[in-house]
């Protein structure tokens, strides 16, 4: 290297080197955390995928290459697990979003006392899913429940097959209004007071407003919260164990991809098809989140 | 067509009062400047008239209807934002047509009524872009179609220039007023920016800390400020206001005598004078150069008092600009003001 190379801006050679050192000591950390705990599970899951589990505790298990992922995309278990899932997710995606806005739209409003709305609004999201679990097992319970006490007759959920699949769903959109509640009173909060103002001088009716105005510059908030929804809702797990459990019959009914994999692991000891499983709920996360992007983006409106 | 009146309007925000009972008329097609520093209470006397705020006492009158507590939409008024507010998911169209289809006007009239604002503002080449593809001079005009194609009793602007580059500026102010004296609309715009209040405005109103200072024409106010505070906010430079005496109706600065005041009184006061009507002499009040301006046609002289008071001299181009640093002797060519130097209010 030349000695003009070390009359470069920004110092010496040695100097630049010893940065990109300090720079790489300064991530390091983070580096390690998300090698352990991400990236080396991530690619873990696919060799795991590769290799069939023994049949008993404490045997090598066997290399059998894409076997597996063939047996898993043939099995009906699969496929209901992948319907349950989706509708799952059909419930408690537009539920929550839905919920939510309309909450943030209700305590946008200048009101005494509206902080104490906001602060209810949002609590589910502090809510732990074993919470969300108790509090709705205290309201449904066909023994004790408080629908019980007020004289509404509910079928036991936990065991109904039809019940069991939009009661998990509806508990997991219970815990996610919340934080759709808080993403979407943050963007409410973000536009712009002068386009509402001009929107009421311009003779628009409070209906108008909402549906012409502020739903369209709301809608990438709302679209941000339609996929950390789809994300969350395919992540629901803890309600189910709690609420439904491998030992209940309807669990066939609620048996989502995530709750499968549960099974597939603790229960059946099966870790290779249980990382086939968790390989395929990564794909159809990943498919679903961009088709989200590609269909819905379109009818985003972005201010400029 | 139509008047405002403002009869003892007043706002409180949270115990601070932003606007003290301000009594004021608009005439019929008339444009009314309110002027004044950030926070003197001409966008909230603004925002009261059109509805955004609510009065905390007083009312306001557009015609004969007394509007104080109606919705902003009831009060038949167009608004055009500092911001421009344009509905940036729609195209210019959709922004202009906005205001007529909420007054659900049949198909046909909003089209054709579209048409013609678009027209008006040069932007019918435009009509299906969206906010975010034009330029600032551009959306200011899409935000003007907004406002005209209402046909409203009265027009609202919140400084609609403020955003817009020196050159630009111009050039709108002048279309503004051109469009104003067109259509005829009672006008009711909001500046901190003299230049435009004197250029635009068929009236002026002064306004500082939430009162109403003065109201009159341009050069009325120019020539007849009420006060020292008026003095010094008009004009470019402002009035040169400096401690001065009053002695027996002599005008003292510095102990040297500048000029004469038709009040014989003897007290301390702020003596008055427009940078055009000083002059570098061999006999005036002493002060030290500190910056020569050169404006192109003008030189602006800026000089220190012996008590630390910023004075201007308006000089000609080909005038001999005297040394940085020097003491010069200042002298009076023309109306020497005398204000009281408590309360600001002009003696003579």
């Amino acid at each position: 290297m030349s000695s003009r190379a070390s009359l470069a801006p920004g110092g010496s050679v040695f100097r630049r080197r010893r940065d990109g050192w300090l720079g790489l000591a300064l991530v390091l950390p983070a580096l390690v955390i998300f090698a352990a705990f991400t990236y080396y599970p991530f690619f873990k899951n696919f060799q795991m995928g590769l290799f069939k589990a023994a049949p008993f505790p404490n045997l090598p298990s066997r290399y059998v290459g894409t076997a597996q992922f063939t047996t898993m995309l043939g099995s009906a278990d699969f496929w209901d697990s992948v319907k349950s899932t989706a509708i799952y997710a059909l419930i408690t995606v537009p539920l929550g979003v839905i919920g939510g806005l309309v909450m943030a739209v209700l305590a946008h409003q200048q009101l005494r006392g509206i902080r104490i709305f906001r602060t209810i609004f949002s609590s589910s999201v502090v809510s732990s899913a074993a919470v969300a679990a108790v509090v709705f097992q205290v309201i449904l319970s066909p023994q004790t429940g408080y629908l019980q006490t007020l004289g509404i007759h509910l079928p036991d959920i936990t065991s109904s097959p039809t019940w069991g699949l939009p009661a998990m769903a509806l508990v997991s959109a219970w815990q996610f209004v919340g934080l759709a509640f808080i993403i979407l009173t943050a963007g409410l909060q973000s536009l712009p007071d002068e386009i509402m103002e001009a929107s009421r001088v311009d003779g628009a009716t409070a209906w108008t407003r909402l549906w012409r105005i502020t739903f369209p510059l709301l809608s990438p908030t709302i679209f941000f919260c339609g996929v950390v929804g789809v994300i969350f809702s395919l992540q629901s797990f803890g309600q189910i164990d709690i609420m439904i459990g491998t030992s209940n019959a309807t669990y066939t009914h609620t048996n989502v991809l995530i709750y499968a994999i549960y099974r597939l692991l603790h229960v059946s000891q099966n870790t290779g098809l249980a990382a086939c499983y968790s390989i395929a709920l990564f794909v159809i996360t990943l498919l679903v989140t961009l088709i989200q992007f590609r269909l819905l983006e379109k009818r985003v409106h972005y201010a400029h | 067509m139509s008047q405002v009146r403002f009869d003892a309007v007043s706002k409180i925000f949270g115990g601070t009062p932003a606007l003290t009972d301000l009594s004021l008329e608009v005439a019929d097609g008339e444009l009314l400047v309110l002027l004044g520093p950030s926070g003197c209470g001409k966008t909230t006397a603004l925002r009261l008239l059109a509805g955004l705020e609510q009065v905390s006492s007083g009312t306001i009158h557009i015609d004969d209807a007394d509007v104080t507590n109606m919705e902003p939409k009831d009060r038949d008024i167009a608004m055009v934002f500092q911001s421009y507010a344009l509905y940036p998911h729609m195209s210019v169209r959709k922004n202009v047509e906005f205001p007529l289809k909420n007054a659900k006007l049949p198909a046909a009239e909003v089209a054709a009524r579209v048409n013609e604002a678009l027209a008006t503002v040069s932007l019918t080449e435009l009509a299906d872009r969206k906010p975010g593809q034009l330029s600032g001079g551009q959306r200011q005009r899409v935000a003007l179609a907004r406002a005209i194609v209402r046909r409203p009793r009265v027009f609202l602007m919140d400084e609609p220039l403020s955003n817009l580059d020196a050159t630009l500026r111009q050039q709108t102010r002048a279309d503004i007023v051109a469009l104003q004296r067109r259509l005829g609309v009672t006008t009711v715009y909001v500046t901190h920016d003299q230049v435009e209040a004197m250029t635009m405005g068929h009236r002026i109103a002064v306004m500082k800390g939430g009162v109403l200072q003065q109201v009159g024409k341009p050069l009325d106010l120019y020539n007849e400020p009420a006060n020292a505070f008026v003095a010094g906010f008009l004009g470019s430079p402002g009035m040169n206001l400096v401690a001065g005496e009053l002695r027996d109706g002599q005008i003292y600065i510095g102990g040297d005598l500048v000029g004469t005041s038709s009040v014989a009184d003897t007290r301390d006061v702020t003596v008055g004078i427009r940078a055009e009507n000083l002059r570098l002499a061999d006999v005036g009040f002493s002060a030290t150069v500190v910056v020569a301006e050169e404006l192109g046609a003008d030189v602006h002289v800026v000089c220190e008092t012996a008590t630390h008071e910023r004075v201007v001299v308006r000089q000609a181009q080909h005038a001999t600009v005297p040394t940085l640093g020097d003491t010069i002797a200042l002298a009076a060519t023309g109306q020497v003001y005398v204000f009281d130097r408590h309360t600001g209010a002009r003696l003579s």
